[in-house]
């Protein structure tokens, strides 16, 4: 069983939190802009300096090379960066099925990363990022740029990752519609601390 | 053919046309002239200083003041290496990353030249030690500056590329790869286009220096191109050990990119 845990975990800027997420489970995350939403996803993913300790599946991100910390906590960050020309290169296996549930085009893999529009860029860092099958899904405002056709798109293909995956996913959302739609477990952050969201 | 020795008035001519020069910046309202006299009194009080400490060591040739100079000279270089940075590593980091880049490469090359190519007995014989290293230290300083240069700048601008290898879990080493590679060729190319236009273009500074002091030519073109082969060796040496320790310090031991160990320019 995967799932994610934080055991006084304390990310720039934050109080120490205790929090577990369940394999499969998604929990939503909100807040002012500026109040840690992104860091909180940063240090989680182990990009930059915290306190306390992260668990997947029971084993601690201090007992593993950061690399293979990385692998199985996959960010997706508000925006996406591409250092290869083409799309393709990015990818470890051909993800066509994956490609095809994002609503792209299956010969999207020979575009050229320099042509590609602000959504078809957000839906393939998806696409690249559970190519790589990661146990926990840590997202930042993964449906920014997309309109309500491709954001349905993304839900759907996200929440059955987890559930096919067993993945624990934290999902970082302004929306409020779309944080009831997709999460069992509705968060906030307040004054650095991070509290249960007052149901509206 | 006996040596034409220079005398003062010789050089005050040459000084004079330096004063002409800053006139001329002042009426084009270039605003150097300033630093074109303290560099012209620098550089003119600098060779004056050198050419006497150089005299009493070559009278002496004691191996404790030479070496007292070369680490001088040595921190001089690791400090100008520093100072040409736009964006440099805090700390001890900053002077050390190319003081310690310079002894390797510098320094051992010299010392090898000394050894096996030259074979100086002793090897700190002032008159080959201090030229060579003073050489060797010059024109490998300006390569490593360049690649060390290049390296910073880029892991500034491409930050965001290489947490997104990171973020998919590559190592350190594959996520700053391209831009080591990029920051190394910038440092070599200079060096590169001295040894293609050596010669042709242009006519080295040492060669220039033994024809004027009577060397036969060919005598003076084989030590021309041992000291360019050596520095290109330096540079490479210099260069990939600069760069190396720089970008292994861009990162902590969790694999994180750390920019916050660089100053602002």
């Amino acid at each position: 069983m995967s799932g994610l845990e934080l055991k006084q975990f304390e990310g720039p800027g934050l109080l120490p939190i205790d929090l577990k997420i369940e394999p499969g489970e998604c929990v939503s995350l909100t807040g002012v802009s500026g109040s840690g939403k992104t860091r909180l996803l940063r240090a989680i993913a182990d990009l930059d300096p915290h306190q306390g300790d992260a668990l997947v599946a029971g084993q601690s991100m201090l007992g593993m090379p950061a690399p293979d910390w990385r692998r199985q906590v996959g960010l997706l960050p508000a925006e996406s960066h591409w250092w290869c020309d083409q799309v393709g290169e990015h990818f470890t296996n051909p993800a066509s099925q994956l490609l095809g549930d994002l609503g792209l085009d299956g010969d999207c893999l020979e575009w050229q990363v320099s042509r590609i529009s602000s959504g078809e860029r957000q839906r393939l860092a998806l696409a690249r990022l559970l190519d790589r099958q990661p146990t926990v899904l840590l997202l930042d405002e993964p449906t920014a740029n997309l309109d309500p056709e491709n954001t349905a798109h993304v839900e759907q293909l996200i929440l059955r990752y987890a559930k096919a995956h067993g993945a624990a996913v934290l999902w970082v959302s302004h929306d409020p519609l779309q944080r009831k739609r997709i999460s069992q477990r509705r968060l906030q952050i307040v004054d650095s601390r991070i509290i249960a969201e007052a149901s509206a | 053919m006996t040596l034409i020795h220079l005398s003062t008035v010789d050089l005050s001519i040459a000084a004079l046309l330096v004063l002409g020069l800053a006139g001329l910046s002042w009426k084009l309202q270039l605003g150097v002239e300033r630093q074109l006299l303290i560099a012209a009194m620098r550089s003119i009080v600098q060779l004056l200083l050198l050419g006497l400490v150089l005299k009493t060591l070559f009278t002496h040739n004691a191996p404790l003041p030479i070496i007292a100079l070369t680490l001088f000279m040595l921190g001089v270089a690791g400090y100008e290496v520093m100072a040409r940075q736009k964006r440099r590593f805090k700390g001890a980091w900053g002077i050390g990353i190319g003081t310690l880049s310079m002894f390797v490469s510098s320094f051992s090359i010299t010392l090898l030249a000394l050894h096996l190519v030259i074979q100086v007995d002793p090897w700190y014989t002032p008159q080959y030690l201090i030229p060579l290293l003073g050489m060797l230290l010059g024109n490998t300083m300006s390569g490593m500056a360049i690649a060390l240069d290049n390296l910073t700048k880029s892991a500034w601008q491409e930050r965001g590329t290489i947490e997104a290898r990171l973020i998919l879990g590559d190592n350190w080493n594959i996520a700053i790869g391209e831009i080591r590679r990029e920051a190394l060729r910038s440092g070599l190319i200079p060096i590169i286009n001295a040894m293609a236009a050596a010669g042709v273009v242009s006519l080295p500074g040492m060669m220039t220096g033994q024809i004027l002091s009577g060397s036969p030519p060919l005598e003076a073109a084989k030590y021309q191109i041992m000291i360019l082969l050596l520095i290109a060796v330096g540079t490479g040496l210099g260069a990939i050990v600069a760069v190396w320790i720089g970008s292994r310090r861009l990162f902590d031991e969790r694999q994180r990119l750390r920019l916050d160990r660089l100053s602002s320019p």
